[in-house]
Order: structure tokens, then sequence, then C-alpha cells
């Protein structure tokens, strides 16, 4: 079933259009990247799928149900959470407090799936006490995946989330998504590093000045000679 | 556009019809009503050059001066102390003194002379004191700015209050020159003000409308559209937006000057934020912040609708006649929120203007007041 | 000579770009030693000024953590808040049925009720006139200057509301001559300002305990972080909105009663406090609570030992300077570093 999908999507910033009708799927527990060259559009995409940017034509689906138009706030109550590229964390704010704002909306006692989630990252829970502000780009980069996991989220969104980060903290940070995707979770990844994205995605899409180019496997798209020449360099 | 016009008309009617009718109506003479219009027509001059300055400052390069009432302080007292003669008593202290008024021998032009060497001196102490300030403060974010030039204006007035000797402290400046003025017998002396007042005033208005249109003009209007790419192509920022400041200071010293002679004395108290500093805004917020004829409006509407709640404050009940001033502040105020909610152009506001100082990250989204623009040369 | 005279300006701007960094660094040793030189002469040889300027600096600094508050989150100045200060002491003021008085204090229960009341009263104004004035503002993208203007606006109005409704001649809580006690070291002190500094440091503890304990304090620290993040999270930003007007009033509330209550109440007073105000804050750091108390405090303190040196220029000796110290302050921060003492950068 596809719990997330994007049909034909039109917009961009005041006057200018970026996105002129894109469509993007994503199934129960795929990771799903999307790929293009700067200006393509892709961080655009995500942002308006996620209720950040007004849609000018098009619908969004989540498990089914219509979802365009709907703010970020209540996409989150739906169960998407989204993970944007830079300024992810609040700074003054402690790790463990960080990750309580994650589990803002929740009602109900949280404190269990915390446990789960410094589980999932120890280098965070040796310092759940330290401000947020102090840690490096990759452990915040692990910070900012952990709390939005602490809705337990059915997608996923990442805004290239291994931009600016040491080569070491990529392939952790990496190894994380896969880690987080085996338990379950749908993502919807954006990405400049394509190859190692396409390598550990079920799908991916390539997006080009605003529109669906090509679409298929991570292995394919990976292996595609026209993909590599065009899209791979960086 | 066509609504825009209709507001204007409406809300000048009604304050001219209002003004008008009542003033003539509550008139025992018919020179008493010729005469009343006159001084309300005077003070709106005077707040209309008040308003030019701001918009120099404001409407040509969105510096945010929320110490208007310090230029207008500092040109007044500069006027009166330079037109004045010594002080002729022990208790009447102050600086200056320099008699230009009656000193000058065969040039005195019946005072008309010192009266121009006193604005003049107004103004460059206006804008040197903008110079000063502008060193500092013109780097700050808006906000800052805002706190920093009211602070600014409370620091000058405290100084004019505790320094004894310097303006006379709280007793204030009184005699102060009037050009031309034994020229006619005193009742008649309004008229002459009237014209000095409208002959500075067009000065005034026709001067700076010609500087929006001149080379350095454009740059201003250049910097308000693209602040980035105004300063890639090697122009100078700061140094643009500080001649602006100096300049709208020193219009403002000029006002300041032409008011000392109209009231004939002042005092500390008379420079109050209210005054000095809140009226003037609002007349720019009315009359359509960004416009030079904006501001002329403005302060007719504003300083018309200030008289004609005056003029209806005696044939009020007296419960309400006694703090009608203070319904004319609730009134001006509310003014205030009520145009920038409704109509953030004011009366005469330009159309959309991409603006760097609406203050959003997307400059393409709609600008709303303070998107500045000058006179009719954007049109 | 114009030219020549903005040049001068530029380069003076230039090097401190340049050496903007070693400035900062200098600038905030410097200041920190003044601090400290301010508060080892306070009280070396000016204790009673010392005093009063902790009292007055307490006063301020509950309109300050309002500010701060109110500037962290919403990213706008709140020209209103000496007058919302001044209207809080007007509505005690109003609610206050005078007679008794709890132990030494000058007044009695009726002035703890009519506290209450006045921070409830501005709790929910605030709210309000957000959601009139500033709220559609915000809602339309204004910028931070179209705001600060909305907020003169709203300043002149409670201004002339209170001015209407109580007349602009002075009035005290409670008439009379209350004496000072004396205390060790040379100090006096009345009981009510004893309660002043007590009352403003209980409410700061307040403040601290829901900023750090509870769910609400810790959306409004990250709000006032980054606000799109906090919506993006998921947070309630309009509750966060609410609750700040909501802790703001009232702490203006209390803040203007206080006043009131150390010296007297005056409609006119409102807009000559955002200097000490804001002096406070943006001294701690704008958007910082632990800064607005700190930078408060110190501003209090210097108004008052400034004002007490006997020394025959100004600001020294003249009680009119006051705003005056608290202005050489602002500018003085602005020009060495911005940020304030416990800003971000």
């Amino acid at each position: 079933m596809k719990v997330l999908e994007a049909r034909d999507v039109v917009s961009g910033y005041g006057e200018v259009e970026i996105l002129h009708g894109v469509s993007i799927a994503v199934d129960e527990g795929e990771i799903v990247t999307i790929i293009g060259p700067n200006g393509a559009g892709k961080s655009t995409l995500m942002k308006t799928i996620f209720g950040l940017l007004p849609l000018r034509k098009g619908q969004v689906f989540f498990a089914g149900e219509d979802v365009t138009g709907l703010a970020p706030q209540a996409m989150v109550g739906k169960g998407m959470c989204y993970v944007p590229q830079s300024d992810n964390i609040f700074p003054t704010l402690t790790i463990h407090e960080n990750l309580e704002m994650g589990a803002f909306i929740r009602r109900d006692d949280y404190r269990g799936r915390m446990q789960e989630i410094y589980g999932l990252f120890p280098d965070l829970a040796e310092r759940r006490g330290v401000r947020a502000g102090k840690l490096s780009g990759g452990q915040r980069q692990m910070l900012a995946l952990a709390r939005a996991l602490m809705l337990e989220p059915r997608v996923l969104l990442l805004d290239e989330p291994s931009a600016s980060l040491a080569p070491n903290m990529v392939e952790l940070v990496f190894a994380k998504i896969q880690e987080i995707n085996r338990s379950g979770v749908a993502m919807m990844m954006v990405e400049q590093n394509a190859r190692h994205a396409l390598a550990l995605s079920h799908r991916g899409y390539v997006l080009a000045m605003g529109q669906n180019r090509l679409e298929g496997t991570g292995e394919g798209l990976l292996n595609s000679e026209e993909v590599g020449k065009l899209y791979l360099g960086g | 556009m066509a609504r825009d016009r209709l507001l204007t008309l409406l809300a000048v009617s009604i304050i001219t019809v209002g003004i008008v009718g009542i003033s003539a109506n509550d008139s025992e003479t018919f020179g008493g009503f010729i005469s009343f219009l006159t001084v309300f027509v005077t003070t709106v001059a005077i707040f209309a050059v008040f308003a030019l300055g701001l918009n120099v400052q404001w409407g040509y390069t969105g510096i945010f001066n929320f110490g208007v009432v310090a230029f207008f302080m500092v040109g007044a007292y500069t006027s009166a102390l330079v037109t004045k003669a010594p002080s002729s008593s022990e208790f009447v202290r102050y600086v200056g003194g320099l008699d230009l008024a009656e000193g000058l021998g065969p040039l005195n032009l019946e005072g008309l002379t010192g009266f121009v060497l006193g604005a003049l001196a107004a103004a460059v102490a206006s804008g040197v004191v903008a110079f000063l300030i502008a060193i500092p403060a013109l780097r700050l974010r808006e906000d800052y700015l805002a706190i920093a030039t009211i602070g600014i204006a409370e620091v000058l007035r405290r100084i004019a209050i505790e320094e004894e000797g310097l303006v006379n402290g709280t007793r204030g400046l009184t005699g102060i020159p009037r050009p031309l003025h034994d020229l006619v017998s005193p009742p008649d002396y309004k008229y002459i003000y009237f014209g000095i007042a409208i002959v500075v005033l067009v000065i005034i208005f026709v001067a700076i409308e010609r500087a929006a249109r001149s080379p350095w003009g454009r740059v201003l209007k250049a910097i308000r559209e693209d602040e980035l790419a105004t300063a890639a192509s090697g122009k100078n920022i700061l140094a643009f937006r500080m001649q602006a400041f100096v300049l709208g200071a020193m219009i403002m010293g000029v006002g300041g000057a032409v008011y000392a002679a109209n009231q004939g004395s002042i005092v500390p108290d008379t420079f109050s934020h209210f005054f000095g500093t809140f009226i003037i805004w609002a007349m720019l917020m009315v009359g359509g912040s960004g416009s030079n004829r904006g501001a002329i409006l403005g302060a007719y509407v504003v300083w018309g609708f200030w008289t004609l709640t005056g003029l209806i404050q005696p044939h009020l009940p007296t419960a309400l006649e006694a703090r009608t001033s203070y319904i004319r502040d609730l009134l001006i105020g509310l003014l205030i929120v009520v145009v920038l909610l409704l109509r953030p152009h004011g009366l005469m506001g330009e159309e959309r203007r991409v603006s760097l100082f609406a203050g959003q990250e997307d400059k393409q989204k709609e600008p709303l007041a303070g998107a500045p623009a000058t006179g009719s040369a954007e049109d | 000579m114009v030219r020549s005279l903005t040049r001068t300006a530029g380069l003076i701007g230039r090097a401190r770009r340049e050496y903007a960094g070693q400035v900062e660094k200098a600038g905030t040793v410097g200041l920190w030693l003044l601090i400290g030189l301010l508060v080892v002469y306070g009280i070396v040889d000016a204790r009673q000024y010392l005093v009063t300027g902790i009292i007055v600096g307490s006063i301020i600094s509950l309109g300050a953590l309002g500010i701060t508050l109110i500037f962290g989150i919403l990213k706008f100045a709140h020209f209103a808040h000496g007058d919302l200060m001044m209207f809080g002491a007007y509505v005690a003021l109003g609610a206050f049925v005078g007679g008794g008085s709890i132990g030494p204090l000058s007044f009695g229960w009726g002035m703890i009720f009519a506290i209450l009341v006045s921070m409830a009263a501005l709790g929910a104004g605030s709210v309000l006139i957000d959601r009139v004035v500033y709220r559609p503002l915000r809602q339309r993208r204004s910028g931070t200057v179209v705001l600060a203007i909305a907020s003169l606006g709203v300043a002149i109005v409670l201004r002339a509301i209170m001015l209407l409704w109580w007349g602009p001649d002075q009035q005290l809580y409670v008439a009379g001559i209350h004496p000072a006690r004396d205390f060790p070291f040379d100090i006096k002190l009345k009981p009510d300002q004893i309660f002043i500094v007590a009352t403003a440091f209980f409410l700061m503890a307040l403040v601290y305990l829901l900023l750090f304990r509870t769910k609400m304090g810790k959306a409004m620290r990250a709000m006032s972080d980054n606000a799109d993040l906090a919506r993006v999270t998921g947070i309630d930003t309009d509750q966060v909105v609410m609750w700040t007007w909501i802790i703001g009033g009232a702490l203006a509330a209390v803040a203007g009663v206080l006043l009131g209550i150390q010296s007297n109440l005056k409609a006119d007073l409102g807009f000559t406090l955002l200097l000490p105000l804001f002096a406070g804050a943006i001294l701690g750091g704008l958007g910082s609570p632990q800064g607005a108390l700190v930078g408060a405090m110190i501003v209090g303190i210097s108004q008052e030992v400034f004002v007490g040196i006997d020394l025959p220029f100004p600001p020294f000796g003249a009680p009119g300077y006051k705003p005056a110290v608290a202005f050489g302050i602002l500018i003085l921060i602005l020009l060495v570093r911005p940020r304030g003492l416990f800003g971000k950068t």
C-alpha cells in the first residue's frame, strides 16, 4: 500500500513556479530517494508535501487519505515527520529536551519510546543532558533523526541528511537510516550524495527542472548509464 | 487606486468641512474665522516639514527613526539661541544669544536674515547630531535603531531640563525673535508667518522631490530595491544611508526653527514623544508612508483631525470636555493601529513594491506599510 | 566636506568590522570588569544606592523578562510594554480595597488580591491585543518595523485610557509616610521594599520553573530558538504564543504595581520606562531569560549608583539622568557586544 503519494504537484516560491507537476509514491516500509541536479525542485517537493509550501495544483495522499494542503502540525499528527536539512535541532535545549519536543503532541506516556530511541542512538543517550548547540555536525544530525522518531511516524521525510557532514559521519548516518528503516519506518529522502543514497534505497526518482525524469529501483538507477552520466557526478 | 482616491477625498472633505463649518459657527467675527484657519494651516505646514524630513529617512532610506523629536528640539533650541540676544537677567540663563535677529545692522531685513540664519544653524545642528548618532546607530537592526533613537530623544530632553545654564532648564526660552514682526500690527502677524511657513514648506518639498530624481536619489532607490546588487556594484551603502539620515534630520531641524519662531517660546515639555514623534509617524502612515505628497496630506488629515476634535470640545457635555485631549490621544493611537491593519499603504500609498524593509525572507511576497517609495517619480 | 566625513565614518566602520572579533572579546571583558567595579564600588562606598539599585533592578527585571520572552518567541520589540506596566499598576489601583496591613508592610491582603486581579486582567488583555492587532499583522508576514509601530499605537491607546479613567495626577496606593528601618552596614530599607525584591525573585523563580521544568516552557524556549523548526516538530505554536502573552502581561502587571509601591503611579511614565527595560533586556541578550535578570539588575544598580555619585558633570548627581544612564548602557552594549552578555551568536 502506498503510504505516501504525491500526484501532479505544482508549487514554488512567490511568483516563481518550481515544480510543474511532479508525482512520486512511497510504499509501506520503503526507502525512496529523490535525486537530481541543483534547482530541480527536490527540496521544494518535500516541503510542499509536508505542508511548508502552499500547493498550487495536485494532491497529496497519506495512507490513502487526502491530506492535500494540511499544515505541518497536522501532518505530524497523521504520522509523517520531517527532518530539515539545516537548523534542525534546538540549540539551547538539551538532547533530552529536544526529544521531548519531538513528542510534544503525544498525550500518552512517551518515556518508553524515549528509552527505545536512546537504545537506537547510544551516543545521544550518553550525552542526554548536553545542550544541543554544543554537539558536532554528525551528532546533531543523529539528534534530528531521533527527534523525528519520537512520534513513531510511518513516514520520515529527510532533506539531505548527509549535507555538510564529514565522510565517516555520512557512513554512520546512512547506516542509522537503514537501521531505522528496518524497524518499519518508510522514508522519503532527498539527497545530493546520490550514489550512496541510491545504494540503500528500494526505489528512486530523478527530478530535473521541476519534472519527473526517471524512476526505478535503487540499484537500477545506480547502474543506469544515463543516470550515471548526468546525475551521479556528485 | 480608485478606492484610495475616494478615501482620500472623503477624509479630506470631512475634515475640511468640519473645521470650516465649526469654526465659522463659533467665530464671532469673520476676521476671527480667517485668523483661526490661518493658524491651522500654518501648523499643518510646519508639521508637514517634519513629515517630509521623516519621509527622507523612512521612505527614501528605510531608517526607523523613533526619535524625531530629538531633531525637532535641537533645531528649535538652536535657532532660538542664535537669534535671541544674550540674557538680560540673571534668572534666565542660556548659552548662545548671538542676537542674529537684530544684531546685523543694515542686513537685518526686519529679522528675516536672522531667521534664515537661525534656520540654517538649526539645520546644521540637527545634521551634526544626526551624524554623530548615525556612526554607531545606522548599522543596527531596525528595532535596535528604534530604541536607540527613542533613547537619544529622551536623553537630549533630560539634558535640556537638567543643565540649567544651557537652555534655561524647565523655564525654557521666551521672546524668540520673529521675522518681519515689526511690519504689521501683532494681531496681523500670523498672516505673514503663514506666508513664511508655506514658503519654507514649498522650498523643502521642491528640494527633496528634485533630490529623489537626481542620481543620488536613484542610488537610494536602487538600495531600497536590491541592496546586495547595489553594494556589489561598488556603492557605499552606509554612506548613502547616512547622507539621507542627516538630510532628513536637517529638514526636521528647519521645522523646529520655524516652530520656535511661530510659538515665540519653547520649553522642554513641549518636546514630548507623543507630540514630536508619534504624531509625525501617524501623519506619515496615514498619508502614505513613502510619498512626499502623502506626507503633506497626512499632516493635513492628522492635524485636521486633532483640530476638529478641539473644535468639538466646547460643544460636548462637560464630563467629556475635560478629557477631550485624552480622547484625542486615544483616537490617534487607534488611527495608527487601524491604518496598519486596514490600509497599510496609507491614503496615498504606493502599490506593491519589492522591499527589504518588509522583513520577510521571501522578497517576492507582498510588502506592507513601510514599502518605501518616493513621490511620483516611481509611477 | 560631507564626503570626507562619510568616508571617515566608513573607515571607522571598516576598522570595526575587521577587528570585530577582538573588539567584542576585549569589550566583553571590559564590560564584566566595569560591572564588577560598579558592584564593588557600591558595596564599599555607596551601599544605600546599591540597595536601591537592587530594588529598582528587581522591578525592571520583571518587565525585561517579558520583553525578552516576547522578542525571543515573536521576534518583535514590544514598545507597549512600559505602558502595559503602568496599566497594570492602575488596574491594581482600581481593584485595591485599602485598609489593613500585613505585618510591617504598608498594605494588607487587599494589595495581594489587587495584584492577582491585575495579573489576570493583563494576561488576558495581552492575549486579546495580540489576537486583534499583532496576529493579523504576523499572518500577513509584516516586518518587525510594522509590528513595532503597531505596538506604539497600542502604547498610545493604553496611555490614553489610563489618563481618561484616572487622570494625569500622581497617585499612591497607600498614602502616608512609611518609615525606613535601619539595617546593618548603614542600609535603610522600608519593609515594602523587601516585599518588592522578594516578590520579584519569587516570580522569576516561578518563570524559571516554567521555562525549564514544564512542557510548555520548553516549547517556549524551543520556539525562541527556531520557530520554523518548532512548527515542523509539531509544537502548537499558537498555544506557545498565547502563553507568552499571558506570562508577559502578568509579569508586566506585577512590575507596574511594584513600581507603584516603590514610588508612585503616573500614567505618563510608560514610554520612559522602555529605556531601562530594553537596556536591561538587550544587555542581557534579547531572548535570554537569565540575561534579562542580570541585565536589568545591572541597569538598576547603575542608574542608582551613577546618580548617587557626587560629581559635578552629568550623568552624575541628578536623578533626572537615570534614563540617560540606561541609554548609555544600551549604546555601550550595542557598540561592543550587540548580542548581549548571554545572547546567542
